[in-house]
């Protein structure tokens, strides 16, 4: 029933991507968020998608499954653009009753929805290649420096990789017992707005009674096994970079180069280039 | 009320690398008025196909029929269907909500759209039949202990009174008197109610006893489907897919083996009791007459 939520679970299969460090991945999904800002005329946009575009194939998980996971979220953007489109003053191009649309808010709508679903894309695209474990170790790794100033940074990327790993779990166990519920009459998909509402009780419920038993089970299971932070703790497989890491960083500082030159010969590029 | 499975296959996370062929191309037709045992190994697909049969996952492939009706067909009522075909999930003590034990059995009544009194009627009907006393029908659900937990969710799903009942796997984590007291009770139900009953099993023995019919899947596909009997015959089959006949055939066949001649088609140990006694009486009275004649 939730097959529909894709966005960003893991995508087992194999590909460089996959095969990346996870710190790069992490580096490079904040550093193309960045260059997405950086981007200021259809050509940054361009060589950014592309960049995209790459990446995705490189990554051998089919577009089609990405794309579904977009679904989810369609209905966010199409709103974020409208808002864009109508709310910005400058020339008239309609009227739609007391909301006008101007051409400088098609230009920002435009650039306003390909932007974010370029960053949810590129965001996606991390999660879908790496393994939560992998992820929360990088996150690790990489706030280290924090921990001079008493920042808690195992015991947060712990918490993160429990909530990361519960997500599928919790997801199942929803379906389980809507299943359930369906099968005792409940109906989930009722027009009226407050009978939706109520019928969410006998979901709720059960959900939450069975997330404490489980949060309850896996702390005692650590506790089982000594747990007590980060102090002293060493990894079964520490991270470490090879040489497609060190290729891969090359290739992301050229092309967050070409991202910021584009943006000084904005006035420079001919015709739609520039806009 | 028959069901009719004809060439079924489903598919979990269809079009992605992780697809699954849960099902494999299955028929079946389930009659009225039977007990049918739903046998296989972990991951052959017995929660799949019965989630198919109330309409909870829609085939990929095939048609399921209800009463001659296609449950896919446009103008079919599922909701209708539901109320029909009662499900009873693995674990179902896990979808209990309500504030009391009757209130919590009442809610599938009420999604029938019937009267208070009525819901109240059923649920209390439903709550004897699986064998639940007064005093707990305002406790909390949580407040009971698993078997009786299991019995309140169980009776949840018969205050709807379905025409098909199909429990998966209803005997998971209770003790041995908490399993047999709950099968009794199943079957006791089918004879009083002469509703159908499928009823999914990891342990051959506890579907022996019970079943006119079974069916025993491997792999998404549907091995076997006869009955009792018929199955324990093809024992080395049944080993190759990670099953086995109920322990009393084997006892039964080494019986035989060390030379008593006692038929291996006995289903439950009072069966074979009574089956070693009587061959072991009539060989006795063979030897007694051959040693009668060795005097004369
Ligand atoms: N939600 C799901 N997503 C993907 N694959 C699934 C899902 N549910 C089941 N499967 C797969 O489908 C196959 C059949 O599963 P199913 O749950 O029907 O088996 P089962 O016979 O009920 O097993 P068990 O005896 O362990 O309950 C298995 O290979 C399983 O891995
Ligand atoms: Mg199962």
């Amino acid at each position: 029933m939730f097959n529909s939520i894709t966005l960003g679970q893991y995508y087992q299969t194999d590909s460089v991507l996959h095969r990346l460090d996870p710190r790069i991945k992490v580096v490079a999904t904040f550093l193309y968020l960045v260059s997405l800002f950086v981007a200021n005329s259809v050509a940054g946009y361009l060589v950014s998608a592309l960049f995209l575009a790459a990446m995705i194939a490189l990554s051998n998980v089919p577009v089609r499954y990405i794309l579904r996971g977009m679904k989810t979220i369609a209905l966010l953007l199409v709103i974020t653009m409208l808002f864009n489109l109508f709310l910005t003053p400058g020339d008239v191009l309609f009227q739609l009753g007391p909301l006008k649309a101007s051409k400088e808010g098609l230009i920002l709508a435009c650039k306003m929805g390909v932007r974010l679903s370029m960053l949810i894309l590129g965001s996606s695209l991390m999660t879908l290649t790496t393994t939560p474990t992998r992820l929360t170790d990088a996150m690790e790794t990489l706030m280290r420096p924090l921990r001079r100033f008493r920042v808690p940074v195992h015991e947060i990327a712990m918490m993160m990789s429990i909530a990361l790993r519960f997500i599928p779990i919790l997801m199942e166990e929803t379906d389980k017992i809507m299943k359930a519920q369906i099968a005792r009459g409940a109906d989930f998909e009722d027009r009226n707005i407050m009978k939706r509402i109520r019928s969410m009780v006998p979901l709720l419920v059960p959900l939450f009674i069975s997330a404490f038993r489980r949060a309850n089970d896996l702390a005692l299971a650590m506790e089982a096994r000594c747990y007590r932070g980060g102090d002293g703790r060493t990894k079964m497989k520490p991270l470490k970079y090879e040489g497609r890491d060190h290729a891969a960083y090359a290739v992301l500082f050229g092309y967050l180069a070409l991202c910021i030159a584009l943006r000084f010969v904005k006035g420079m590029l001919p015709g739609f280039l520039g806009i | 009320m028959s069901i009719r499975i004809e060439d079924i296959s489903y598919y979990y996370e269809r079009d992605t690398a992780m697809q699954v062929c849960a099902l494999d191309h299955i028929s079946a037709e389930i009659p009225d008025d039977q007990f049918i045992g739903l046998i296989g190994h972990t991951g052959s697909g017995k929660s799949t196909l019965i989630q198919t049969l109330n309409g909870l996952l829609k085939v990929t492939e095939g048609h399921i029929y209800y009463n001659g009706e296609d449950i896919d067909g446009k103008d079919f009522d599922r909701k209708a269907l539901r109320a029909q075909v009662g499900m009873v999930f693995q674990y179902p003590e896990h979808q209990l909500f309500e504030a009391d034990v009757l209130s919590d059995v009442m809610f599938g009544p009420k999604n029938l759209g019937l009267s208070a009194e009525e819901c109240k009627a059923r649920a209390e009907e439903a709550l004897r039949m699986v064998g639940l006393e007064e005093r707990y029908y305002g406790l909390s659900p949580f407040d009971l202990s698993g078997g009786q937990k299991r019995r309140a969710a169980i009776a949840g799903v018969l205050a709807m009174r379905p025409k098909v009942l199909i429990l998966d796997e209803p005997t998971a984590g209770l003790d041995p008197k908490g399993r047999q007291e709950i099968l009794d009770l199943i079957a006791g139900m089918q004879k009083s109610t002469h509703m159908t009953v499928i009823l999914v099993s990891h342990s051959m023995d506890d579907v022996a006893r019970y079943a006119d019919r079974i069916m025993v899947m491997a792999g998404g596909r549907l091995l076997m489907y006869d009955a009792p009997q018929a199955i324990f015959e093809r024992s080395e089959e049944l080993e190759a897919v990670g099953l086995a006949a109920p322990q009393i055939i084997y006892a039964l066949k080494k019986i035989r083996e060390a030379g008593i001649p006692v038929a291996t088609s006995a289903l439950t140990v009072e069966e074979a009791a009574a089956e070693v006694l009587r061959a072991v009486r009539k060989s006795g009275k063979k030897a007694k007459a051959a040693r009668r004649q060795v005097h004369v």
